[in-house]
């Protein structure tokens, strides 16, 4: 069996050169490596090489409690992963038949669309930066942050968050989080329309981007694709839409699509689900002023950490506490698929359990492992620069890659 | 197109393919289903081009490891129907001595990583893959670690163990 790609060329008849794209290339925004073959500036083939930064989640899943995953998940897709805590969290909430009130419900959407926002606005920023236009994504990294810094309130940190538990979230959002969150809306729309104006109708942007890695639907449906990539080669398939979770329909919001999947296609689609989840954020904010004020969980006892002060000055929080960290509370046998909208397509989770404190398996359907396979295939015959661009717009996150 | 239910799917299924396919519950309402290595190719064709069902999307391939079963590698499906809005699970069990299955790379080119992830961690041998290495882990692992007897970590380690509460 060969297993490695070949790294150099010692033929001097040979009028290809290989180049080594990766594995810590700056325009490959992350760790994984391309071989490729050059006839000057045109890709013959290409051979893909991922798993630098495999942490195997699955195996670690298998041997830790329900609520000792959430923390893993964190690092598959870091750009958004409270989309991957939620999309965990409401798996395990399937599988025990939880329940949760409306209001956490609507906090889950306004922290998911929040995130997806800040996984569209780097990647629809960083192509803008790898076609030469820097400034647009200055203009936006601020918005990032102050997104960060509303994750921070609820949760406390801000990449990798962690945010919520399983039935709810860990405390209440106060009074700063939602200030934040307007300050947010107000500010956000203004900077994301100048962006937009940076580039949509950018003669060198569309020049750059319009008919390059152009997708079928066909081509895409038959390499799994999902996400905004499969929506900009013209299938309207989101999983917000077509099996909502977290109350996601009660909400009013478009799911756009484009028509021949190149990156400017890729690069619409972004931008109008940044649209939408802002859409869907308001909407979330005036659901919230019918809901009680103070639920921010479900009343699941079993599965749900008490407060510390009732921990130490009341004896069933006690008992509680101690069942949930000891893992004596028994679990359903059975097997539970739930997928969520991830910021880069269908992210599943498998979850097969046989009754214990921690999954007998564990399986992450990942958006981009599986998005990422069509890429080397796709890449022949393009020029370097172009594939450069397309690696770019498929949004590949290494953590989401390797798991 | 109104979506299909899990008894007029498995109806349909039980039609063409008899007692070759079994059910295997329907947990949350997804259609599980057992099928051997012989037909399974059959099956996911039958799933995808049958005209009233069209699960044209592969939406995982994965395994698992039961050791304790006569049969303890199952490989395991999910397939979408777009049109329908309808998920179905479809699991082969193999035997250790033979964890050869056909390729559904025949059918979706989406298969080819999921396979190999499967091959890498199950060391389930699909047969007529294009490229079946290790994708993951590194080329000159022997073992396929999400198997159940592969410890987590080092099993020599001292310094971890919990002697008071057994874990």
């Amino acid at each position: 069996m060969q297993n490695h790609p070949v790294y150099t060329d010692n033929d001097p008849q040979n009028e290809l050169s290989t180049l080594n794209l990766g594995p810590t290339h700056p325009a490959t925004h992350g760790v994984f490596q391309n071989v490729l073959q050059l006839d000057g500036e045109r890709i013959v083939s290409g051979v893909s090489t991922i798993g630098y930064i495999h942490r195997a989640f699955e195996k670690i899943a298998e041997h830790r409690p329900f609520y000792q995953i959430t923390p893993l998940t964190d690092r598959m897709n870091y750009c958004s992963s409270p989309i991957n805590n939620m999309g965990w969290h409401i798996t395990v909430e399937k599988l025990l038949g939880i329940e949760t009130p409306k209001r956490v419900d609507y906090l889950r959407v306004i922290i998911m669309e929040l995130a997806r926002i800040s996984d569209h606005l780097i990647c629809n920023s960083v192509l803008a930066v790898d076609t030469g236009a820097a400034t647009g994504f200055f203009y936006v990294m601020e918005y990032r942050e102050a997104i960060y810094e509303i994750y921070e309130e609820v949760c406390g940190s801000r990449l990798t968050t962690n945010i919520g538990r399983i039935g709810g979230f860990e405390r209440n959002f106060n009074a700063i989080a939602f200030s934040k969150l307007r300050k947010f809306l107000k500010e956000y729309p203004g900077v994301l329309k100048e962006f937009e104006n940076l580039t949509k109708r950018n003669r060198i942007f569309i020049d750059r981007t319009k008919d390059v890695a152009a997708v079928t639907a066909e081509d895409a449906l038959s390499y799994s694709w999902s996400g905004p990539i499969l929506r900009a080669a013209g299938v309207d398939y989101d999983v917000r839409a077509m099996e909502p979770y977290s109350s996601y329909e009660d909400f009013e919001f478009e799911v756009p699509v484009g028509s021949n999947g190149d990156v400017y296609n890729r690069y619409l689609v972004r931008q109008e689900e940044m649209w939408q989840s802002l859409r869907l954020i308001e909407q979330a904010l005036v659901k919230l002023e019918k809901e009680p004020p103070d639920i921010f969980h479900a009343d699941v006892p079993d599965f749900y950490l008490p407060p510390k002060e009732d921990v130490y000055n009341n004896m069933e929080a006690l008992i509680y506490h101690f069942k949930i960290v000891m893992g004596e509370i028994p679990t359903p046998k059975t097997e539970v698929y739930l997928a969520v909208e991830g910021g880069n397509g269908e992210l599943g989770f498998y979850l097969v359990n046989d009754g214990g404190r921690s999954p007998y398996r564990l399986h992450f359907r990942r958006p981009s492992f599986i998005n990422y396979q069509m890429y080397a295939p796709m890449s022949r015959g393009m020029l370097l620069s172009d594939a450069i661009i397309n690696m770019s717009s498929l949004n590949v996150i290494a953590g989401e890659l390797d798991a | 197109m109104a979506k299909i239910t899990n008894e007029e799917l498995l109806k349909k299924i039980s039609d063409k393919f008899h007692d070759k396919v079994a059910l295997l519950g329907e947990p949350f309402g997804l259609l599980t289903l057992e099928t051997g290595k012989e037909q399974i190719i059959d099956v996911l064709t039958y799933l995808k081009n049958e005209p009233a069902l069209l699960f044209g999307y592969l939406t995982d391939i994965t395994a698992i490891h039961y050791p304790e079963l006569e049969k303890p590698i199952g490989v395991i499906y999910h397939l979408h129907s777009l049109a329908n809005n309808v998920r179905v699970r479809i699991k082969v069990f193999l035997a250790d001595e033979d964890v050869h299955i056909p390729t559904a790379t025949v059918l979706w080119n989406g298969a080819n990583w999921m396979e190999r992830e499967t091959y890498d961690f199950f060391g389930v041998i699909f047969d007529g893959h294009p490229d079946l290495r290790r994708i993951l882990n590194v080329d000159d692992m022997t073992a396929f670690p999400m198997r159940k007897e592969f410890p987590l970590e080092d099993p020599n380690r001292v310094d971890k163990k919990d002697y008071f509460f057994g874990r």
